[in-house]
């Protein structure tokens, strides 16, 4: 269970949260949605240590996330980046296995690679990627890659940033499916932010809207078109008029 | 605008280079605290020292080669002034260990390097692959910086002394062809003129001028703003700052090794 009690953070004047409050609980799909800006990206950031908060508490299963050993935390999560995130002068299989190349999670150089070549074959990408650079590789597939490295070291909870941002829609809709089959096959905890609505409807067990610097709104996927909430409304009808101002 | 006004902006100026100091110098006391405790990445290092070592011979090598030979031309054309045209081949050589060898050479590996590992760390942070390898319980310092500033301080006193031996061999080269010194006598001069110090001083600097040169490189590259011209500005800054630190650095380390 993740829990955000009243986060704040602010980047000089900019204040992005103001006293975030969500539960995500073990085993469910939260994705966060909102517009750009709003601090999604922020709020996961500041869970995994990335970002310091001002003020306020984030726990993952009752512990506060900033006690205790570090590399155990951070080894119990997996996380795919907006921009994929690889690193260029590595192969995208030492991409994939990079945490079990080293640390505490280390294996043998052939054991790694065999499991990078499984996990690249769960995300559809076929062995001879497994050579390849990452900008030899398309954007769809780039997000394929740091799908298998989040998932690589079959993390208890993996967090995904705009799973979907500049990819075209048919391949929006496989990363989506993807990503619902391994959660679920995983059993993983979920945390995705997007403001892609497909993404939502096709991930999320539960929806979250962060608007303001605060949560507007959380409930079931199920009830997302009839919340009766103006601001979710406004947004996932992606309407000019409404209490969210179009020009930020 | 009040009087105090260009006072108080210097006084801003002042206080923010100071600021900047302090930050510089805790960076490179936690790369250095980092050594100390493992894991240490062999791997990265090794291909550290490979980029900056082997893959910078080629520059500090010509540099050094064009070096020794106008530096005998020029100690030759004044020497003639007063009948000391002789004492090219020592000058060369003190000339090229002392100074000029490891100052080219740290200015050439700042230009080549800092600028070089600016730019990646800096393209690496705004593409979030530093966050990237933090949620792969990987320390970006341990993983990045230390195995950069750790090859860079061993591989620029071997690119030192490979410069001092190829300037000191441009020196000869144009002594011998040019300035029609007897090839034997030229190279019992420089040998003969030579002490140990003048080389490991220059060893000496060159390692110093390493160990700035990297973390110039790895502090504006972790520090870098957002696109393209955050890296850019990350890199010109981190070339500059190399520059002019190894040009003072050099005046210290002179200094304390020389003036008695």
């Amino acid at each position: 269970m993740i829990t955000l009690r009243d986060v704040h953070k602010a980047f000089g004047d900019n204040h992005v949260l103001r006293g975030v409050t969500l539960d995500v609980p073990t085993g469910e799909s939260m994705v966060i949605i909102g517009g750009s800006g709003t601090g999604k990206s922020v709020a996961i950031k500041c869970i995994l240590g990335l970002v310091q908060p001002d003020s306020g508490t984030i726990e993952v299963d009752g512990r506060d996330v900033r006690s205790g050993d570090r590399d155990a935390f951070l080894a119990r999560f997996g996380m795919l980046f907006q921009g994929g995130a690889l690193f260029d002068s590595l192969p995208v299989w030492q991409n994939v296995a990079f945490r079990l190349l080293r640390g505490s999670l280390k294996r043998p150089w052939p054991e790694a690679r065999e499991i990078a070549i499984e996990k690249l074959r769960r995300v559809g990408l076929t062995p001879d990627a497994a050579d390849k650079y990452p900008a030899e590789l398309s954007g769809g597939m780039q997000k394929r890659v740091g799908l298998a490295r989040a998932i690589c070291a079959e993390p208890e909870i993996i967090f995904f940033d705009e799973p979907t941002t500049g990819l075209d829609p048919i391949m929006s809709g496989v990363i989506n499916e993807l990503i619902r089959e391994i959660v679920v096959e995983m059993g993983a905890t979920a945390m995705a932010i997007t403001h892609d609505m497909s993404s939502v409807r096709a991930i999320a067990d539960k929806v979250a809207m962060l608007h303001d610097g605060i949560i507007q709104w959380t409930g079931p996927v199920s009830q997302l078109d009839d919340s009766g909430d103006p601001y979710l409304d406004q947004f996932i009808h992606g309407r000019a008029e409404g209490p969210i101002e179009a020009v930020r | 605008m009040s009087a105090a006004a260009p006072i108080a902006a210097l006084g801003r100026s002042v206080l923010g280079a100071l600021a900047l100091i302090g930050r510089i110098a805790l960076f490179a006391a936690d790369t250095v605290s980092h050594a100390l405790r493992p894991p240490f990445y062999w791997r990265e290092f090794g291909q550290a020292l490979v980029q900056i070592g082997w893959l910078s011979l080629p520059v500090v090598g010509l540099t050094a080669l064009f070096t020794g030979g106008a530096l005998a031309l020029q100690i030759y054309a004044g020497g003639s002034r007063f009948n000391a045209e002789s004492v090219v081949p020592s000058i060369v050589a003190i000339g090229m260990v002392r100074e000029l060898g490891p100052v080219l050479g740290g200015l050439m590996v700042a230009a080549r390097v800092a600028s070089s590992i600016a730019a990646e760390i800096g393209t690496m942070k705004v593409t979030e692959q530093i966050d990237a390898l933090v949620t792969l319980s990987t320390h970006p310092m341990k993983y990045l910086t230390l195995p950069r500033v750790l090859a860079a301080t061993l591989a620029v006193p071997v690119l030192v002394g490979m410069g001092d031996a190829i300037g000191i061999m441009g020196g000869y080269l144009v002594g011998v062809t040019r300035l029609e010194f007897n090839p034997g006598t030229y190279l019992n001069n420089t040998v003969d003129f030579l002490e140990r110090w003048d080389v490991v001083s220059g060893l000496i600097k060159g390692a110093v001028f390493g160990f700035i040169v990297a973390v110039m490189g790895c502090y504006h590259g972790m520090h870098s703003g957002r696109g393209a011209q955050g890296v850019g500005r990350a890199t010109k800054s981190a070339v500059v700052a190399a520059s002019i630190l190894i040009l003072a650095a050099n005046y210290i380390l002179t200094e304390l090794f020389f003036s008695a």
